[in-house]
């Protein structure tokens, strides 16, 4: 039941990474290289029309966490506290970019939002990015401190970083070197699935340039990804042990490689995007496969990893609520596909009637 | 500990507050558009339709306050009340997640159906949409309420030997008795806020002399629902909360009075008065004899507990707070009354349109019912008091254990600095729209 659950809500995070992961991109486009006035418009729109109803799959994981690893979601939401305040803040500040743009003409109007929708979305591809590898490389679970907990031992809290930026050692902070490689995979990363939705989506002027942005940016995910494998073993002693013990899961490595590839070979822009949205389920996965069924690596020698398996609630809860998930997953899907399929198409065409 | 309680509860309090000025909007906001688009479809009236598009533009502007406002909140179970969320996450974790996975996604799919798919789906189709944001929106208040509710009167649970609050009966979470009533109250309320906005437009449009038809549908919409709701929301559905306060949270209810010593042969009703916190009685007060005891059981002089019965540790924290906004609460409501069946006689002898004095009236009337939708819940919430979950789980032990005063102290100014920039910049939105005005669809 722990591992259907894992498996679930696994899905939905990265439905909502694969969604509302394109707004990231698109802002990201849109902050360095969207120019002119009406290219703007129309890339703004690209992500303007859905990022509330993509925002959904986060609020529905975030949900789906808290009701099946409580435990889990109270550690990390109150150790990871001040990162994730500041994701609220930039979600906000992003959404009312997206928002206000359009509401008065004036150029500064229009550029002040332009900022802050494409700084917010820039820093939560950044600090998702940072938080992944947070996860991967693990906290000091209990605050040691020479050798006692001062928490219970499942509980911790990280400064955004201390003075030596280093993942290793037992006191690490949000941001050290190894977590902001993560966190910078991660903008590429969303930055080419962005360039991807935005050829997809618009006819905007700068369609042409982003394809050779996007073969430009693959280029700079291959080298980061192989640095960043070679150096995995500063957080992770055996850092390719999972796949070895379980050749199943190199499933996913092998997705993000395809999708990689897809950069280069797939022959139309939904297919592209398809393969983007690849690299970054095959990202998560890969990552979480690294450590499973450990969720959250202890620093210490003291205190124990959290699993799937020390984290959870009772059997009872768990199966009710895979019941009622099976018909939420159906109208989720549906929801999602209903309302693609009627906004579908180029925005620059849609007639919306008003 | 006793600073970092305190502000963990000053930030969710702040941020649940500000958050719940938008949903109290939408949730009634969207039975009255579904209302103007059925009119519409009804009467083939282009002013339903326009009216209805109107109130939708109105409507995007608080959904999307309500969401980036509304993030904030589930995500304050983890950061700042773990231990609550770690202790309790197994059976309330149920309701929010449903609450994301049905109704959020309900609602927000088909918002933007509704704003940019009207030409594209055909007037039936649009009216759908209209419908199924309406479901979506009260759903989410249900699963709300539904949290809310094992919060004020925990059902369907087990406690581990470790503490931990697990689930044993699904359904008992819906079939709380604390629930329904809870949410009718609360889905009554919000249309009261929402039809006091429509017919405060209605007035505004009539007073300044510009769009004048639409202001007369405005207001005459808004009164009917006004005055429907109004009264909802005291009887029955008032009713039914104040006897589940009096039945499961005794020691609440006499604080919500300001009963502060049981009387012999049934209780005053107290109309005004100010809780003395040190000679434990009402100073300057009026109060009418033996009502609340017949409101409460229907008898003159059924005895009720006064506050001086219960144990300190099981009394409210902030007694105050707690009277004060009851009383609040239940005098607005009282005043809604009055004016909307004003409203209503003169709309009846057609004379509302041309009465100014109560047009003015009615036109900054708006900010009252979200004064008293919001004390309503700090009813609810300072009556749970000294509990997270009543009886069982004190709100001390409820707090995030490594999460310092400061860091919360830090995080709360920021929240009070981005939120006072997302309140001007929503005024100026929504001033907008009401300035551009109900314009017919150009054919």
């Amino acid at each position: 039941m722990e591992i259907f659950w894992y498996i679930i809500i696994a899905i939905v995070l990265s439905i909502f990474f694969i969604l509302d992961g394109y707004d990231f991109g698109t802002g990201i486009i849109h902050l360095f290289f969207a120019k002119e006035e009406k290219d703007k418009v129309v890339i703004a729109k690209a992500a303007g029309l859905f990022w509330d109803s993509n925002e959904v799959w986060l609020v529905a994981g975030g949900g789906l966490l808290f009701m099946a690893f409580p435990t889990f979601y109270a550690s990390v939401f109150s150790g990871f506290y001040l990162p994730l305040i500041l994701v609220l803040w930039f979600i906000i500040f992003r959404a009312i970019g997206l928002e206000l743009r359009g509401q008065f003409d004036y150029p500064i109007w229009k550029s002040i939002w332009d900022k802050s929708f494409g700084i917010s979305s820039l820093l939560m591809a950044l600090f998702f990015g940072v938080g992944l590898g947070n996860i991967v490389r693990g906290v000091n679970l209990g605050g040691v401190e020479n050798g006692v907990s001062t928490y219970e031992a499942h509980y911790f809290f990280l400064p955004l970083w201390n003075s030596s930026f280093s993942p290793s050692g037992t006191h690490p902070g949000v941001i050290d070197w190894f977590t902001i490689i993560i966190g910078i995979i991660a903008v590429v990363t969303l930055a080419i699935h962005g360039a991807n939705w935005i050829r997809l989506k618009t006819n905007s002027s700068i369609n042409e340039k982003l394809k050779s942005i996007v073969s430009r940016l693959t280029w700079v995910l291959i080298a980061l990804t192989i640095f960043s494998l070679a150096v995995w073993h500063v957080i992770n002693p055996r850092p390719f042990g999972n796949f070895a013990d379980n050749p199943m899961f190199l499933i996913f490595p092998l997705l993000y490689l395809a999708g990689i590839a897809g950069q280069f070979f797939a022959p139309t822009y939904w297919w592209k995007f398809c393969s983007s949205s690849m690299i970054i389920v095959g990202g998560i996965t890969s990552s979480l496969a690294s450590i499973f069924p450990v969720i959250l690596p202890s620093t210490n020698t003291l205190n124990d990893s959290l699993t799937i398996y020390n984290t959870t609630t009772s059997a009872y809860g768990l199966s009710v609520a895979a019941g009622w998930m099976i018909i939420g997953i159906i109208l989720l899907a549906v929801y999602t596909i209903v309302q693609k399929k009627l906004l579908g198409g180029k925005i620059d065409d849609m007639d919306y009637g008003h | 500990m006793e600073d970092m309680i305190f502000y963990d509860r000053l930030q969710f309090a702040f941020t649940i507050t500000f958050h719940y000025l938008f949903p109290q909007l939408t949730m009634g906001l969207s039975l009255i558009i579904v209302y103007f688009k059925w009119q519409y479809l009804r009467t083939k009236t282009e002013q339903y339709n326009d009216a209805a598009r109107f109130f939708m533009k109105i409507f995007a502007i608080n959904f999307t306050m309500g969401v980036v406002t509304g993030i904030p909140m589930e995500f304050q179970f983890g950061t700042n009340w773990a231990k609550f969320s770690e202790l309790t996450g197994g059976i309330i974790g149920q309701t929010l997640a449903m609450e994301g996975t049905f109704s959020f996604f309900l609602e927000s799919s088909f918002l933007a159906l509704f704003i940019f798919g009207e030409k594209l789906m055909g007037q039936k189709l649009h009216l759908l949409t209209g419908f199924l944001v309406f479901l979506g929106s009260w759903a989410s208040g249900y699963f709300i309420l539904a949290t809310n509710a094992w919060m004020q009167h925990p059902v369907g649970y087990e406690v581990l030997a470790n503490g931990k609050f697990v689930l044993e009966n699904f359904s008992a979470l819906f079939s709380n008795p604390w629930l329904l009533p809870a949410f009718l109250h609360n889905q009554m309320a919000s249309v009261v806020t929402s039809s006091f906005v429509v017919a405060s437009i209605g007035a505004f449009y009539l007073l300044s002399k510009t769009e004048e038809e639409y202001g007369k549908l405005f207001l005459k919409t808004g009164v009917i629902f006004g005055l429907t709701s109004s009264l909802l929301v005291a009887f029955p559905t008032g009713d039914w909360n104040a006897k589940n306060v009096v039945k499961y949270q005794p020691a609440a209810f006499a604080a919500m009075e300001g009963i502060f010593e049981t009387e012999e042969g049934g209780a005053e009703i107290v109309l005004i008065g100010q809780p003395n916190m040190v000679e434990k009685k009402l100073d300057n007060k009026i109060a009418v004899p033996n009502i609340l005891s017949f409101l409460t059981y229907q008898e003159w002089d059924k005895e009720i507990k006064g506050m001086e019965e219960f144990d300190k540790e099981e009394l409210p924290d902030n007694i105050p707070a707690l009277y004060y906004s009851y009383h609040m609460m239940v005098g607005l409501g009282t005043i809604f009354i009055g004016v909307m069946a004003l409203a209503a006689f003169l709309l009846w002898r057609k004379k509302l349109y041309s009465f100014a004095p109560l047009l003015w009236v009615i036109m900054f009337l708006f900010p009252f019912p979200y004064i008293a939708n919001i004390t309503g819940w700090y009813v609810a919430e300072l009556g749970r008091q000294p509990y997270l979950v009543y009886g069982l789980l004190r709100t001390v032990e409820g707090i995030s254990p490594t999460v310092s005063s400061g860091n919360t102290l830090f995080t709360l100014l920021g929240f009070v600095g981005l939120y006072m920039l997302l309140g001007l910049l929503f005024l100026l939105l929504v001033g907008k729209a009401i300035h551009a005005g109900p314009k017919p669809i150009k054919h």
